[in-house]
């Protein structure tokens, strides 16, 4: 394994501070580990931002749910608050890896990765999300930019996703049977101005459907996922599944996440 | 005492194992170790131009590199092919030079290029990447059916052909053809396999240049067999300077019964630097170059009458070798495989015709079952559509077919000694509730899934020997089993046996027939293996021949013991050999009340002068000590058969399949430890489940192995099953006084045709293995297609 | 190198370490407790699970540096008193393991979701082992061994 210079840092200044081109921010370490392990990316610095207490926590207003960026997949998922305004959020952060990734694994660390099989990137979506940097604010929508790629600026650092409470909402994945990652992963939320469709795992990055939403905001029904064409042009191919078979199996999972809102 | 043998004895080796104590090869170090690293091939074809270690030599850290010019100079020899096969014309296989690194080509993604020793495994693959290696890059050979029309590899290898083997006889299966009033036709692919030990190849080589010796500790199923591959055709040391260590070892499934190349390579270059050398494979390393398994493609014929009684059956078969001819590899696709091609039916005429072919993938050899799951795939998809197509019930055209009369002399090789295969399936019908199942499939139907049932049975010949008909095929060495039984002065016993235990549980198993033999306590009975040093040569573990074959070399030493006990009782008891018998530990004179135990005889031997008034126990002529030794060779191999029925949901919006219910009724004889043996069916199901439904090993057209990590080869996790119902019916084997006949592989043969009968009796229409959601899906919605258009 | 203090099976130990070192290499290496076991490259297969601060995760993808003041807890730290913590007295009672390689990892899984779930069914405990592959067992006494375990817990 390559070597690198561990800092752990105090805080948000402190670890901006540190961080250069050569530099990785580590909070879960659930990517960035596996990849200096197996030589896929080395770094000089690795800053562990994990000790910084601003960042960690979950706050839910009347309008919508924050959660600090490294908060981890298992207080996502074990949060009473979450559960209550968004079930779906914790129910998706269950069903994140396994319990060890998810008592690791943090919410910021998903979205800054943005592996396109990733399942938080579709809720960032489908409950247009906020992602707060030490610098800005983005929207979900402007966030991911393509794969493993997102507007993050060299050095900066997520704070927190704030999500919108939706009316309801409902996400479903067909995990790769392998890695366990979605395969097509389907976020469904019925917001009071239109109903959002984010697909992950079927293309190189997450995605809106904007031809599911529209439909599903004009009749939030299953049978409006139906009369939807969803094209296989753009969708991944692998040895695990045809570009057909995602496109098939966004409608179909489309369908089963409408109907279990 | 009561009997050991039939109780569900708690495994001794667990609570080390339990507790972290246990000691793998990786936990294996040495004072002084280096770290060895492989520069492994990025090509599956290519030439070798120039290997320049140059600036590698001078990173930090760095021992030595030795490459393949270093290996020839050495004067090291190759792997070799353990089993030598004959084509149908007479000829010999013809099988490539397979140095340990590689000299001017390389044949797969990871072959052995150099390998690069440091005093870190960090300084070693640092300084590995910096080697640099001029390719000339060749065109590979890759899949398994078009090999023989591809670019030949191997200048004396023409058409990539190791052989063609022929087993039966074609003119007699003709003529069944002839009279046939149906054929039924099928072409399959037994998908390629990972075995994923849990433990990853490991190899840590220690030289003493005082004694001049070498010791390996290795992850072997088989020390005593790669002690001799290293000495005698590596030519690394002499047999009596190399010891072999197979300690604890995390699991092999046939991919850990013979020596790769890092087990030669570090050896070699311990002694040559003289400090020891530790190679710990990772992960990808392991999928990358451990052997694989299965690979076949087979077109299979099956005539029947049309009342379902069978006449004839052909089998054209290519298997894959890989790149290189392991050394079971060629033994996995032939004899392993040819003579159960006809299933356990009665079968007029029958013949299996085998191309073994050469590809630019990592070599093929046993996994799990090792050309058993091949054959019971092939005949038991045949036998259920020949069901289908003849609107016959899948049990009873079994039934049909299924000889009744022991011993049985089956089509193409095997005298079967013993079995009740009708009892089999009728006790899997009943366990499975096969008359329920069109409710259930209703039940499952208003949940808007698809339910399947499948059923297989199947015979399997595995105890694997005995060495004169397994050296007549063409086996390099005998396949006996040995064991030493050796009482220590106070009494308790070291039984020594020349299998290996990784995962079986022999530490317990083979203690509960020692106890029972010998009357001493199973907490007083040692088992030692994996140490060539210890105990006497043996051949291993695989092909669910320990028990058979080593656990009985334990009751004819253990009876040894007591014939030489009966004798010194006799002297003590001052009476007459023939009136001594033994029973539970004590040795009595009939009709007196004198008697000695085992362990008061065990004490005597070794203390045989007079001292006092302890008189010299020993008759006259007799040596000290109590030890005996046996080796055994069994007159046959070992036949467990049974029936299996599986039940699968398949969700048709998705394709993703599940197996619900899984029933399972297996032979295997005299069963020595219910608990241990039912732990050796659920794996064995796991991994025929897995092959069914999960597993597949899948290189591209260039050669690269996609499915190299977890991430991408799917291997099967507990939330992919459902508890799998088991039973046994017993008809002991006659071939061995313990009448066992072995479980180790019966799951993964019996598994897939199970499976993926239940699958195609779901979804209406053929498919193959694995049945992932995707083919699935695609087949069911083809198939519905093609109905709604028919209609 | 960067200086860590680490309480390991109730020991305090402090040790000078390269910065990336690898918890697992860590606890096989430095600490030479070796039931800790390594199976693959990815974090997928769990062999390496311990605990850290009560909570299960894969030491293989921790770094020794960002557990410096943790509790660790291994599998060889899980007996007291030379009894066996219950969970590995029903794995051997129900015979859950076979080459023991996975076993270290999976009961200090299975440990971490007692503490989650005290009465787990069949299909909890399935699904909480995704993260521990077995390839002997085909995992039905390891269920039955977790049952058993919480009934004694």
């Amino acid at each position: 394994m390559k070597t690198f210079n561990y800092h752990s840092a105090k805080d948000v200044k402190e670890a901006s501070k540190l961080s250069s081109s050569n530099s990785a921010y580590l909070a879960g370490g659930m990517t960035t580990i596996p990849s200096i392990k197996l030589g896929l990316a080395s770094y000089r610095d690795v800053i562990d931002i994990k000790g910084i207490k601003s960042l960690s926590g979950i706050k839910v207003s009347g309008k919508s749910v924050k959660i600090g960026a490294t908060t981890k997949h298992v207080e996502v998922a074990k949060s009473k608050d979450v559960k209550k305004a968004i079930p779906s959020l914790s129910a998706l952060a269950e069903g994140i890896g396994d319990p060890q990734v998810r008592n690791r694994g943090t919410i910021g660390g998903s979205i800054a990765n943005n592996d396109p099989s990733a399942d938080y990137p579709s809720a960032c979506i489908a409950l247009n999300a906020v992602i707060h940097t030490n610098s800005r604010k983005i929207e979900a929508e402007k966030f991911f930019k393509g794969m493993f790629e997102t507007a993050l600026k060299s050095g900066e650092i997520i704070e927190a996703i704030e999500f919108s409470i939706p009316q309801k909402s409902n996400y479903q994945k067909y995990p790769n049977p392998a890695s366990r990652y979605a395969i097509v992963g389907v976020y469904v939320a019925k917001h009071k101005s239109a109903v959002n469709v984010a697909v992950t795992g079927a293309k190189s990055c997450v995605y809106n459907d904007k031809d599911l939403s529209k439909a599903l905001s004009n009749n939030f029904s299953s049978s409006s996922v139906d009369a939807v064409r969803i094209s296989s042009s753009e969708m991944n191919s692998d040895v695990h599944a045809s570009a057909e078979y995602r496109a098939n199996m966004v409608k179909v999972f489309a369908k089963k996440a409408v109907e279990a809102c | 005492m009561a009997s050991l043998v039939g109780s569900r004895v708690e495994r001794k080796e667990d609570k080390k194992l339990l507790t972290g104590r246990g000691k793998y090869t990786a936990d294996v170090n040495f004072v002084n170790q280096t770290f060895a690293y492989f520069v492994r091939s990025p090509h599956a074809r290519a030439q070798i131009k120039k290997v320049d270690i140059t600036k590698a030599m001078k990173a930090p850290g760095v021992v030595s590199i030795l490459t393949g010019a270093d290996i020839a100079n050495d004067k090291i020899g190759g792997l070799i092919a353990g089993w030598r096969i004959k084509s149908e014309d007479g000829s010999d296989m013809k099988v490539p030079a397979h140095p340990p690194l590689a000299n001017d080509t390389v044949n797969y993604v990871g072959d052995h290029v150099a390998v690069v020793i440091a005093e870190s495994l960090d300084e070693a693959r640092n300084a590995a990447e910096i080697v640099k290696v001029d390719y000339k890059i060749l065109k590979a050979v890759v899949d398994t059916k078009d090999a023989m029309s591809s670019d030949q590899i191997y200048k004396d290898i023409p058409k990539n052909l190791c052989f063609d083997w022929l087993l039966g006889d074609r003119t007699k299966v003709k003529e069944a053809f002839e009279k046939a009033d149906k054929v039924i036709k099928i072409d399959l692919i037994n998908n390629r396999l990972v075995p994923n030990a849990m433990e990853p190849r490991a190899a840590n080589a220690d030289y003493n240049p005082s004694t001049e010796e070498i010791t390996l500790y290795t992850t072997s199923q088989n020390p005593h067999l790669a002690r001799i591959i290293i000495s005698a055709f590596n030519g690394v040391a002499p047999e009596n300077k190399l010891r072999v260590i197979a300690p604890d070892v995390g699991g092999g499934f046939g991919s850990k019964i013979y020596p790769y190349a890092e087990e030669v390579v570090c050896s070699w270059a311990a002694k040559k630097i003289e400090r020891p050398v530790k190679w710990v494979a990772d992960r990808t390393e392991s999928f990358l170059s451990d052997c694989h398994g299965r690979d076949h493609v087979t077109h299979a014929e099956l005539a029947v009458k049309n009342d379902g009684t069978f006449l004839g059956f052909k089998n054209e078969t290519i298997a894959n070798l890989g790149a290189y001819a392991s050394v079971f590899g060629t033994v996995t696709p032939t004899y392993l495989f040819g003579p159960c091609a006809t299933g356990v039916y009665k079968m007029p005429a029958a013949y299996t015709n085998v191309k073994a072919v050469f590809t630019n993938t990592a070599p093929v050899d046993a996994y799990r079952g090792a050309g058993r799951p091949e054959a019971t795939y092939t005949i038991e998809t045949l036998v259920e559509k020949a069901a289908r197509e003849l609107g016959m019930d899948p049990a009873e055209i079994r039934m049909k077919n299924f000889p009744t009369q022991f011993p049985y002399q089956q089509t193409l090789v095997h005298s079967v000694d013993s079995g009740d295969y009708v009892a089999g399936l009728n006790k899997a019908m009943e366990l499975a509730d096969y008359k329920g199942f069109e409710k259930r499939k209703r039940e499952s139907a208003s949940k808007g899934k698809l339910r399947g049932i499948g059923l297989c049975s199947y015979f399997e010949a595995c105890g694997i020997a005995p060495s004169p008909v397994v050296m007549m095929l063409g086996c390099g060495i005998g396949l006996w089993e040995s064991a030493e039984v050796r009482f220590n002065p106070t009494g308790n016993v070291t039984v020594f046996t020349g299998s290996h235990s990784h995962g079986q549980g022999h530490d317990t198993t083979f203690a509960q027939i020692a106890a029972d033999q010998l009357g001493v306590p199973i907490e007083n009975i040692e088992i030692s293996h994996g140490d060539t040093d210890k105990g006497p040569f043996g051949y291993g573990t695989y092909g669910s021949r320990s028990l058979t074959v080593g656990g009985t070399a334990i009751v004819k030493a253990c009876d040894k013991i007591i014939a030489k006990g009966k004798r010194v009782a006799a002297k003590m008891l001052e009476a007459s050999v023939d009136d001594v018998e033994f029973s539970n530990g004590e040795f009595v004179v009939a009709k007196s009340n004198k008697k000695k135990t085992i362990g008061e005889i065990a004490f005597a031997c070794y203390l045989p002068g007079t001292y006092g008034e302890v008189k010299s126990p020993l008759p006259e002529g007799e040596e000290p000590g109590l030890k005996e030794t046996s080796f055994f060779d069994p007159a046959n191999f070992s036949f467990p058969a049974g029936s299996h029925i599986c039940e699968v949901e398949v969700d048709p919006d998705t394709g993703e399949t599940k197996v619900v219910k899984y029933t399972a009724i297996d032979d295997f004889g005299t069963i020595i430890n219910p608990l241990v043996v039912e732990g050796q069916v659920h794996g064995g199901l796991a991994q025929g489940i897995g092959q069914a439904l999960y597993e597949n090993c899948h290189y591209d057209e260039t050669g690269q192995l996609v499915t190299a990590s977890y991430m991408d080869y799917t291997m099967p996790r507990a939330d992919n099953f459902p508890d799998f119902n088991l039973g046994f019916t017993c008809t002991p084997a006659t071939s061995n006084p313990l009448g066992t006949k072995g479980c180790g592989e019966a799951g993964a043969i019996a598994a897939p045709p199970a499976v993926m009968n239940a699958v195609m009796n779901a979804i209406g229409t053929e498919i193959s293995m694995p049945a992932t959601a995707e083919k699935v899906w695609k087949a069911y919605n083809q198939n519905k297609k093609r109905n709604s258009e028919a209609a | 190198m960067k200086k860590i203090s680490v309480e390991v099976n109730g020991k305090k130990v402090t040790k000078e370490i390269q910065d990336h070192t690898i918890l697992s290499v860590f606890i096989r290496e430095n600490l030479n407790l070796t039931g800790t076991h390594v199976g693959c490259d990815t974090s997928q297969c769990g062999a390496c699970v311990v605990h850290v601060d009560g909570k299960s995760i894969k030491s293989c993808t921790a770094l020794a540096a960002d557990v410096d003041g943790s509790k660790i807890t291994t599998i060889e730290g899980i007996a007291k008193n030379g009894n066996m913590h219950p969970m590995q007295e029903a794995f051997k009672k129900l015979h859950g393991l076979q080459c023991g390689f996975c076993t270290p990892g999976m009961v200090m899984s299975a440990i971490d979701l007692l503490q989650n779930n005290k009465k787990p069914s069949d299909t909890e405990i399935r699904e909480w082992l995704e993260g521990n592959i077995c390839r002997c067992t085909g995992y039905q006494n390891i269920v039955a061994a977790v049952k058993e375990a919480a009934s004694k817990m």
